[in-house]
C-alpha cells in the first residue's frame, strides 16, 4: 500500500479492488468446470459425427462387420456396443452383491478390529492403478481361462482359441475394480439409515439379518442405486485394465471370444488409425460419451429423489 | 434368548448362511489387495535396484531404466497441480462463499459432477484433439498436464469444499464481525482452517496423476529421454510418459520384468501416498476435537 495504511479512504479503496479481483476469480475459477463439460461435449461431436454421415448412421451403429483395414473396409460397430453392454452387465451382477454385502459387514456386522482391516483395504483397492490391475490380469487370470478354454473346447473344430484372453477375464477385472465404488457409498448410505427404524425393528422382535435386508438395505435403497450406477459409469469407462486382458479381435460378446470393448478399441487402434477408422473410432467415443451422459442424467435423477424424501 | 423361542430355531441355519456369504465378501477384498501387493511385490522387486531408478533405456549403453519415465511423471504431476490446484480452490471458494443457492450453483455443481464421471479414455481423445491438434501442442508433457487438469479439478473442487464446510459458521462472523473484508477472512481464517482438508484432496490428486495412463497415452506419448542440462523448459514441449504408461507400453510388448519393476514401483508410491492421507485426516480429526 502506498498510501498512509492509517488512511482510512486510501485502504478502502485498494481493499475494495481487491475484494472484487477476487471475487471475479473465483467465479472465473467456478466457470472452469462448465466451460470444460462444454468444450468437451462440442468436441466429442464435432469429431464424431463425421463418420456417421460418411458410413451411415445404421451401418456404422448396427452393423457387425469390423474390417477397417480391408480392402474393402467394413465400420459396424454393434459388436463393440453389445460388449461394453454386456460386459459391464455381467461385472455389476458379480460386483455388486459381493460390494454391498461387504458394505453391510462394514456398517453394521463387523467387530471394530475387523473392520480396522477391511476399511483400509478398500480405499488401498480404489487407489492401485488401473495398468496394475490389467497386468494382473495378463498374468494370472489369462493362464487359467486358457486352461479352462483348452478343457472345454477340445473337441471343437470351430472354436478360435484366444490364449485365455476373453471376455470372462476382463468381466473379473471389471469386476474387482468396480468394488471400492460400490463398497463405498453402499457403506455411507447404510450408515445414513436412521438409527430408530434399526432400533424399531429390533424391538418387534426382528433378528439382525431380518432388520439388515428387510429394513435397512430398503432405507438405504437410493444409495445403494446411486452405488450402482457409478460403478456401471466405473465400468464402461476402464479402458486400461481390460485393454489387453480382453483380447484384440472384434467378436459377437460371448464369454470365451476374445473381444473389444468401447474403450480398448480405442486404446487399442488410436495409435495407428487414419482417415475413416480414425472418425470411426471418434464415434465410438461418442458413444462411450452418449452412454456416460445418460449415467450422469440418472445419477441426478436419482440424488434429486433421495433428496426429496429426507425432506 | 432362551432356548425356548421357536422361530430362532427356524431361523438359525440361513441366518449363519447369510452371516458366511457377508464375511466371505469382506475376506474377498481383503484377499485380493494381499493378493496384489504380495504378488507384484514378490515379481517386480527383483527388477527394482538403483540403475533401474536411475538409468535410462537404451540399447546402445545395454541399459534399461525408469529414470525418465520417473522425471516425467514428476513434471506431469508439478504442472497439473499448478493449474488444477488454484482452480479448483478458487471454485470451492465461489461455490462455498460466494454463490447463492439457484441455477448458477446448480449448473457448475452438476458439470463438476460431470466431469468427475466422464471416463480417462474420453479426456484423453479430448486433449488430443484440443490442446495437441487446436492448440498445436502435438504429443507433449504439457498436452497431458493439461488434460489430466480437467480430469483431476473436480477431485480438488470437491476436497476443498467439504473442507469448507467443516470450519464453524461461527469463524466466519468472528472476523466478518470484528471488521475484515471477505477476502481478508478467507485469506486469513478459511484457507488455514481448511488447509489439511485441501492438502488431502491434493495428495489424492497426486495418486489419480500417477495412476493414469489412459488419459495420457494420447496427448503426452511415450517419451523416456531425460530432459537434456539447460532445456528444463523446453521440456514440456516434449512427448514424455510416465510410470503408469511405459508399464502399460511395457506390457504390450511382453516385457513383463520391466512391468512388474515399474508395478512394483508404482505401488509403494500408492502405499505412501494412501499413508500420508492417513496421516493428515487423523490431524485434522484431533484439531477438530479440542
Amino acid at each position: 500500500m502506498k498510501n498512509n495504511p492509517i488512511s482510512i479512504i486510501g485502504s478502502r479503496k485498494t481493499k475494495q479492488i481487491s475484494e472484487t479481483i477476487a471475487h471475479k476469480i473465483f467465479v472465473i475459477c467456478a466457470f472452469f468446470a462448465v466451460l470444460s463439460v462444454a468444450s468437451i461435449t462440442v468436441y466429442m461431436i464435432i469429431n464424431g459425427t463425421p463418420a456417421l454421415t460418411k458410413v451411415g448412421i445404421l451401418e456404422l451403429l448396427f452393423g457387425s462387420d469390423w474390417s477397417p483395414t480391408a480392402a474393402n473396409p467394413g465400420y459396424g460397430i454393434l459388436y463393440v456396443i453389445l460388449t461394453s453392454i454386456i460386459g459391464t452387465a455381467f461385472a455389476i451382477l458379480i460386483g455388486v452383491p459381493i460390494g454391498v454385502l461387504t458394505a453391510v459387514f462394514l456398517s453394521d456386522v463387523a467387530p471394530k478390529k475387523l473392520a480396522a482391516i477391511v476399511k483400509p483395504a478398500v480405499e488401498l483397492l480404489a487407489g492401485i492403478p488401473s495398468v496394475i490391475y490389467g497386468l494382473l490380469g495378463i498374468m494370472i487370470l489369462n493362464p487359467l481361462m486358457y486352461r479352462l478354454e483348452l478343457a472345454i473346447f477340445k473337441d471343437s473344430a470351430t472354436h478360435q482359441f484366444t490364449g485365455g484372453s476373453n471376455l470372462i477375464s476382463a468381466v473379473l477385472v471389471l469386476a474387482v475394480m468396480i468394488l471400492p465404488t460400490v463398497i463405498n457409498i453402499s457403506e455411507a448410505s447404510l450408515r445414513a439409515v436412521p438409527e430408530h427404524l434399526k432400533a424399531a425393528s429390533l424391538a418387534v422382535g426382528a433378528s439382525k439379518i431380518q432388520t439388515i435386508f428387510k429394513v435397512q438395505i430398503p432405507a438405504a435403497k437410493s444409495g445403494i442405486i446411486t452405488a450402482v450406477v457409478l460403478g456401471v459409469g466405473r465400468a464402461i469407462g476402464e479402458a486400461m485394465a481390460i485393454s489387453l486382458v480382453a483380447g484384440s479381435a472384434v467378436n459377437f460378446p460371448l464369454p470365451f471370444n476374445s473381444v473389444r470393448f468401447l474403450t480398448t478399441a480405442i486404446v487399442s487402434e488410436m495409435g495407428y488409425a487414419a482417415d475413416t477408422h480414425r472418425e470411426v473410432l471418434f464415434t465410438i467415443g461418442l458413444v462411450l460419451f452418449a452412454f456416460i451422459m445418460i449415467i450422469n442424467i440418472i445419477l441426478t435423477r436419482i440424488l434429486k429423489k433421495g433428496n426429496k424424501n429426507d425432506d | 434368548m432362551t432356548d425356548l423361542s421357536i422361530m430362532k430355531k427356524n431361523k438359525r441355519i440361513p441366518e449363519q448362511l447369510v452371516y458366511l456369504l457377508i464375511y466371505t465378501s469382506a475376506a474377498i477384498s481383503v484377499l485380493l489387495l494381499a493378493g496384489i501387493i504380495g504378488y507384484v511385490f514378490i515379481k517386480g522387486i527383483g527388477a527394482v535396484n538403483w540403475g533401474f531408478l536411475t538409468n535410462v533405456t537404451s540399447v546402445l549403453k545395454g541399459t534399461t531404466g525408469i529414470a525418465g519415465n520417473i522425471v516425467n511423471t514428476l513434471y506431469i504431476i508439478s504442472i497439473t497441480l499448478l493449474i488444477a490446484a488454484p482452480a479448483g480452490i478458487g471454485s470451492a471458494i465461489y461455490l462455498n462463499e460466494y454463490a447463492k443457492p439457484g441455477k448458477l450453483v446448480r449448473l457448475i455443481e452438476f458439470t463438476t459432477e460431470t466431469l468427475a464421471g466422464i471416463p480417462s479414455i474420453l479426456f484423453g481423445l479430448f486433449g488430443m484433439v484440443f490442446f495437441g491438434t487446436t492448440l498445436g501442442l502435438g504429443y507433449s508433457i504439457l498436452t497431458g498436464s493439461l488434460t489430466l487438469t480437467l480430469m483431476i479439478l473436480p477431485l480438488i473442487t470437491r476436497n476443498t469444499q467439504e473442507a469448507l464446510k467443516t470450519v464453524p459458521e461461527s469463524y466466519r462472523n468472528g472476523a466478518l464481525g470484528l471488521g475484515t473484508t471477505k477476502w481478508y477472512m478467507i485469506r486469513t481464517i478459511l484457507l488455514p482452517s481448511a488447509m489439511p482438508g485441501i492438502i488431502t484432496g491434493i495428495i489424492l490428486a497426486v495418486g489419480r496423476i500417477v495412476g493414469e495412463s489412459a488419459a495420457l497415452l494420447f496427448t503426452a506419448g511415450s517419451g523416456y529421454y531425460l530432459p537434456q542440462s539447460g532445456q528444463l523448459i523446453h521440456k514440456i514441449f516434449e512427448s514424455g510418459g510416465t510410470l503408469s504408461v511405459q508399464l502399460y507400453l511395457s506390457m504390450s510388448k511382453g516385457q513383463y520384468d520391466i512391468a512388474f519393476g515399474i508395478a512394483a514401483v508404482l505401488l509403494m508410491i500408492v502405499l505412501i501416498i494412501n499413508f500420508m492421507t492417513k496421516l493428515l485426516s487423523r490431524k485434522f480429526d484431533v484439531s477438530r476435537k479440542k
